[in-house]
């Protein structure tokens, strides 16, 4: 198995006035190709910090961070950009599209700053994208005509673009109603068994029985990490659920 | 980072925010505009009080005979100086470089008779040269030609003060006979009223006959009270004077080191005049204009500012998925050099029109030059990056961690 993400005992101390926060003392877990983890946690312990850490926009104080076998402790920001750009897609609570903007480019956005994919590339991989996430019929939809539910698609498609080592979902489904957190899970774990790597932070512990692997955090130690080998298949659950009237 | 992509993602973030990027516009529109349309009011103006003052003969250059010492050191009035002759007239003719108009000036006081009508004034013998240099017009008639001038002609050409005089009853002057000191001479011509002039002295108050006449009918003299001349424009005055002064010298034969015997006087006092007020109004429109390309600078600023603060997120966003600092920094540039550009060129527009409505409702002079809207257009682009800049370095250093979380 290829060690995607490696982590080997990070702390993350920040410095508030007089005094030192300890977020993370000492964390230290693989993640390999094809894994589905959720990280779970209160808040304040860490998981934000960790999440933070592993999507290259932080680094940590001390230890040592390898994505999909790079290490990114000494990297510039300038640097993580690009590896952030190459490596990670980004699907956030709160969707995070660009406002008035349609799908499509909406889901380009990645490669626009990747100057080696050009125009019509970055077109065909936007489409194809957003055809993997059941929008294939909204493409030129705007940002602000769409639901929650196919924003957060039209979110993934942009993770899924630039063909990512990993996808590092922050609360993906925290701001979707029962039924459509479910269908974005039936699609995460689709994705899971087309074979991609994804980190899923949550504090809904529901979620950890669809996924492989659940790594609990508290006060900024790894308190729990269990591999799941029951996997609940989230479309079983989906067909429970009482379907939307309005 | 390929500079096509930066410009579209540009072009696609002010497309997105019509409203922003328009209001954003706005300051630099408003700026360019009043900047325009105030120059082209102004200079309008410049140009206007500039052929006004040239109206007053601003280019008028007077020679006189003078300088000259009598026996004992005892200096002589100019008039009775008998240095100026025609001779010295005709040399300028023939060799002046700067001239638009010379004229020879004679004249002689005396009574003006027409039938029962008598008027105290002066006749003034000149060529047709003279209307050029004091900004006459003839309003009714002729002014008398070369060939009244070669053969001394008894006409003359009349002030609207003396046909006031001599005719009360509102007869027409022209063809009448009048007498100057019993000498008879047929009106040719009534010039235009001019009013009194700075000194207080009545500009209408004028009698002008050909030279000769003055000279072999009235006065029997040989010499010149003086000679009036008119410098091309008013730029050239010092030159036509240097000019005069050499043609003088050589007809007078004076070595290096005599004295001149003539003096010569230009309108200095007005021409200072022209320049103070031109130089201050240049200087009041300049610092008006300077005000309101700061002004709309500041609009720039201030909205791109705004609007780092209410994109954070959208910026968090792009660093996200791999937006390098350079990136937004050049997005944010690229917008405001793109907005200034287009701001620049609509407030051309809106300030060109606004001075033409300004010239055909108000009927004010305008002058619009290619060099006040050059001008105005860099500036504005200038001011635009310029101001863009701070903004855009802002957002630039913004940590994703914290903008991707903005509420």
């Amino acid at each position: 198995m290829k060690a995607i993400i490696d982590i080997d005992n990070i702390r993350r101390d920040f410095i508030v006035g007089e005094e030192t926060v300890h977020a993370l003392r000492g964390v230290t877990f693989t993640i390999n190709e094809g894994e589905f983890v959720t990280i779970m946690g209160t808040s304040g312990s860490g998981k934000s910090t960790l999440l933070n850490i592993l999507g290259c926009l932080d680094t940590p104080t001390s230890g040592e961070y390898r994505l999909d076998g790079t290490p990114v402790r000494t990297m510039t920001k300038t640097e993580r950009a690009v590896l952030r750009n190459r490596k990670i897609g980004f699907v956030f609570q709160n969707y995070n599209l660009l406002a008035k903007t349609t799908a499509v480019e909406n889901v380009e956005l990645p490669l626009m700053y990747n100057s080696s994919v050009g125009a019509t590339e970055r077109r065909e991989r936007a489409i194809t994208a957003l055809t993997r996430v059941g929008l294939a019929d909204r493409l030129y939809h705007k940002s602000n005509q769409m639901s929650g539910g196919q924003m957060q698609r039209v979110a993934i498609a942009r993770a899924l673009v630039n063909d990512p080592a990993v996808i590092l979902a922050d609360e993906a489904t925290g701001n979707l109603d029962t039924r459509t957190s479910f269908e974005i899970l039936v699609l995460f774990q689709e994705l899971h068994r087309e074979g991609r790597t994804i980190i899923f932070v949550t504090h809904n512990p529901e979620i950890a029985q669809y996924s492989s692997r659940n790594i609990v955090l508290r006060d900024g130690k790894i308190r729990d990490d269990i591999v799941n080998h029951d996997i609940q298949d989230a479309t079983v659950k989906l067909a429970q659920l009482p379907v939307n009237d309005d | 980072m390929n500079f096509t992509n930066l410009f579209k993602i540009a072009l696609k973030a002010i497309n997105a925010n019509k409203m922003r990027s328009f209001l954003t516009m706005l300051g630099i529109i408003i700026g360019v505009a009043s900047v325009i349309a105030m120059l082209a009011i102004g200079q309008g103006s410049k140009v206007s009080i500039q052929q006004n003052i040239a109206e007053m003969g601003s280019n008028m250059i007077m020679i006189r005979p003078g300088a000259d010492q009598g026996p004992g050191g005892a200096r002589q009035s100019a008039d009775n100086m008998e240095t100026l002759t025609l001779a010295d007239y005709e040399s300028i003719v023939n060799q002046n470089k700067y001239l638009a108009a010379v004229s020879p000036n004679v004249s002689s006081g005396g009574q003006l008779i027409f039938g029962n009508n008598n008027y105290q004034t002066s006749v003034t013998g000149v060529s047709e040269g003279y209307l050029t240099i004091r900004q006459l017009k003839v309003e009714s008639g002729v002014m008398f030609d070369e060939s009244d001038i070669k053969t001394s002609a008894k006409v003359c050409v009349i002030g609207k003060t003396i046909v006031d005089n001599l005719f009360p009853d509102g007869s027409d002057p022209i063809g009448q006979i009048v007498r100057f000191n019993k000498i008879p001479m047929k009106v040719v011509g009534v010039l235009k009223s001019k009013g009194y002039n700075s000194m207080g002295m009545d500009q209408d108050d004028i009698v002008l006959m050909p030279y000769t006449t003055v000279m072999k009918r009235i006065l029997a003299q040989t010499y010149l009270s003086g000679i009036y001349a008119s410098a091309v424009t008013e730029d050239m005055t010092d030159l036509a004077i240097d000019d005069i002064t050499s043609i003088l010298r050589a007809n007078h034969r004076l070595r290096e080191g005599e004295e001149d015997d003539f003096s010569i006087r230009s309108q200095e006092e007005l021409s200072s005049m022209m320049n103070s007020t031109t130089s201050m109004m240049t200087t009041l429109l300049a610092c008006i204009a300077g005000i309101s390309l700061i002004v709309g600078g500041i609009g720039i600023m201030n909205i791109m500012y705004v609007s780092v603060t209410e994109r954070t997120r959208e910026i968090g966003l792009r660093m996200s998925v791999g937006a390098r600092g350079i990136d937004i920094l050049s997005q944010f540039l690229i917008e405001a050099i793109l907005i200034s550009i287009t701001g620049g060129i609509i407030g051309v527009l809106v300030g060109m029109s606004a001075a033409f409505a300004v010239k055909s409702v108000l009927h004010w002079p305008i002058s619009i030059e290619a060099w006040t809207v050059a001008l105005s257009f860099i500036v504005c682009t200038i001011t635009g990056v310029f101001f863009g800049w701070y903004p855009a370095k802002k957002a630039a250093n913004l940590d994703p961690i914290e903008a991707i979380r903005y509420e």
